[in-house]
């Protein structure tokens, strides 16, 4: 298990590193430079090459790549051409309100869902069945900009319900928590639904409603013992779900977190930020996906990890 | 002579084969037909479809004219102050009509839908069986690059394609068109290529390929003829997915700015640009995103549909 762990943390690395090549060459690959932006007003070309040389773009890219690489694991991650200041911090300033969305969002998620495809699996082909299935397909197949243009219009335009953007106070974060919730509360409902149908017709859950225990601790102990099993390995993608989600709600919503800073950052070409956005969330899918299989082996003991 | 009398035999034998193997996809047709979700999905995509291929004889404007004083219109069923009966959905803020513009989206989604599926198609089955076939480096390559695609969402690749490509030449092809379907297709050829691959590696093993081996089949027929057709059903399945997928990247790039390009209207691009007055002026942007949820919506309940019809094991 401990040789297991290890094996999976050390492969992080050519992850990280791969998904860094990947990103510097396309990045420099690209027409123009992070000070073409202006057209009308072109910066002269003795200050382009100054700018240029400060943040060291004027070198061949593969010695770019060596220098960024081996500050990286300093936790230097350059500073941002726009900004001017150290993408580290920018990100660092970013993360909380990132993560509090991301793990409110998750835990609502899991809050909706595992509740919901309970019950509409007990019940199966009753009217609360079709309509959580029927949620559960609005939910997975309607893209959540789509629904928070809906949702801003009705709660926040119409009815003056909660303000249509911004953060900070709890009325600010229900709309954005619950419309990135809603992708991922889908996906889980139907997960624990189709699970919780496969455990309930189990030889053992037969054995222990024959030995005369009562329906509700069949349920508890026997079924839902099983059955969310399976669930918990989709939080590694629900949380890869909800990092994409992220900027595209942060954006919506003007929330000062990580995703929106990502958008901004590709929209002027500010590498340095790109660089260090890509590798943090590259990270945290990364971990999401390790924990999950970690979590899987202690759950279930007929999977082997470490082999 | 044994010969002789025994051919008769193995074409009739031949033809109640052919006619049972037919049969299995009747069934899955029949069950489809009965299942009225993806039924109406069915008729959705259908009109979509129509709607695409039809779009400059069906869209009564042209989407990219511009026209001023005509800004801003309400849909017919507005408050007549501000309705035109020109524009029945209303114009956007440039004085473009509304009508068109969606009808000439959906050309767009179609095509975003469909190109890159058709690539991801080819390309997954050819690489996917070929290297579940031979094994050797081209599978182990294979592996190497799912674990690094599957270590990331394909929305962050398509971003990162986009933001450094889109000013290049094949950034400007089709107004970011046809980067949209390479990209696409790259993103997501591997996931296609590894299903295949499991398919052919459990289907290798089965006794009907032995007996295809033992005939003297070539591998390019045992391939073709055997391995392909049985492992078609989740291949099929997974492309009805991938179509409204490929049609969320496409909607949700251009409503961040960095997809299809203005003024070559998509409904996500449409969504950007009525975004800015969407407190006063919601409709230019809730038509579209109407348009967007219908279409997704058929998808995911054909391919539903699809799924059940195909492979009744299994159930989600």
């Amino acid at each position: 298990m401990l040789k297991y762990t290890v094996r999976r943390l050390l492969l992080l690395i050519p992850t990280l590193f791969f998904v860094a090549l990947i990103v510097f060459v396309l990045s420099r690959a690209a027409p123009g430079s992070p000070f073409d932006r202006n057209e009308n007003r072109p910066l002269p070309a003795a200050t382009i090459e100054r700018l240029n040389r400060t943040y060291g773009i004027d070198k061949p890219i593969h010695e770019q790549f060596i220098l960024y690489l081996s500050n990286a694991v300093r936790f230097d991650f350059g500073s941002s051409l726009v900004r001017d200041r150290p993408v580290a911090d920018i990100i660092g300033q970013g993360l909380p309100t990132s993560a509090q969305l991301g793990i409110q969002a998750l835990l609502l998620a899991l809050a909706i869902s595992l509740p919901l495809g309970t019950i509409s699996a007990l019940k199966q082909n009753s009217p609360i069945d079709y309509a959580s299935l029927f949620l559960a397909t609005i939910g997975t197949s309607i893209p959540n900009f789509v629904i928070a243009i809906f949702a801003i219009l009705l709660f926040a335009v119409s009815l003056h319900l909660v303000p249509v953007i911004g953060w900070g106070t709890p009325k600010h974060m229900i709309l954005p928590t619950v419309i990135l919730s809603l992708g991922a509360a889908a996906f889980l409902t139907r997960i624990t639904r189709a699970s919780m149908l496969e455990a309930i017709h189990q030889d053992y859950v037969r054995t222990a409603r024959s030995k005369g225990l009562r329906e509700q601790v069949v349920i508890i102990t026997h079924v839902m013992k099983n059955a969310l099993i399976p669930v918990a390995t989709i939080v590694g993608p629900a949380t890869a779900a909800l990092v994409t989600g992220s900027f595209i709600i942060e954006s919506i919503f003007s929330i000062p977190g990580i995703g929106r800073e990502f958008v901004l950052s590709i929209t002027k070409r500010d590498y340095p930020m790109i660089m260090g956005v890509y590798l943090l969330y590259a990270f945290i899918i990364s971990v999401a996906n390790l924990t999950v299989d970690l979590v899987y082996g202690m759950l279930d003991p007929r999977i082997k990890v470490g082999r | 002579m044994a010969t002789i009398t025994a051919q008769p035999q193995t074409a009739a034998e031949l033809n109640v084969l052919h006619r049972k193997q037919r049969s299995l996809w009747m069934d899955a047709w029949h069950r489809l037909t009965r299942n009225k979700m993806a039924m109406a999905g069915l008729v959705v995509v259908v009109l979509a479809m129509f709607l695409a291929a039809f779009a400059p004889w069906i869209a009564p404007k042209d989407p990219i004219a511009q026209s001023s004083g005509t800004a801003l219109a309400d849909p017919f069923w507005g408050d007549p102050k501000y309705t035109n009966p020109d524009y029945p959905l209303g114009s956007d803020s440039l004085g473009r009509d509304t009508l068109s513009r969606l009808i000439w989206s959906s050309r767009v989604s179609m095509l975003v839908g469909f190109v890159p599926v058709s690539i991801i198609f080819i390309l997954g089955v050819t690489i996917g069986m070929y290297a579940a076939f031979y094994g050797g480096w081209i599978d182990n390559l294979l592996m190497r690059l799912t674990d690094v695609m599957y270590a990331f969402p394909d929305l962050l690749f398509l971003i990162i394609i986009f933001a450094t490509l889109r000013d290049s030449w094949i950034g400007n092809l089709m107004g970011g068109l046809v980067l949209m379907f390479v990209g696409i297709a790259i993103v997501n050829w591997v996931g296609m290529a590894r299903l295949v691959r499991g398919q052919v590696l459990s289907l290798k093993e089965k006794e009907f390929i032995e007996a295809a081996r033992a005939t003297g089949a070539r591998p390019g027929r045992i391939m073709l003829r055997h391995l392909f057709p049985n492992a078609l059903a989740p291949v099929i399945v997974s492309l009805a997915f991938a179509i409204p997928s490929a049609m969320l990247a496409e909607a949700t790039l251009s409503f961040l700015g960095f997809g299809i390009k203005p003024p070559t209207p998509t409904w996500g691009v449409m969504i950007l640009e009525g975004f800015v007055h969407v407190s006063s002026t919601p409709w230019p942007v809730l038509l579209p995103a109407f348009c967007i949820a219908i279409v997704m919506l058929a998808f995911t309940a054909l391919g539903d549909g699809l799924r059940d019809a195909l492979d009744p094991r299994m159930k989600l």
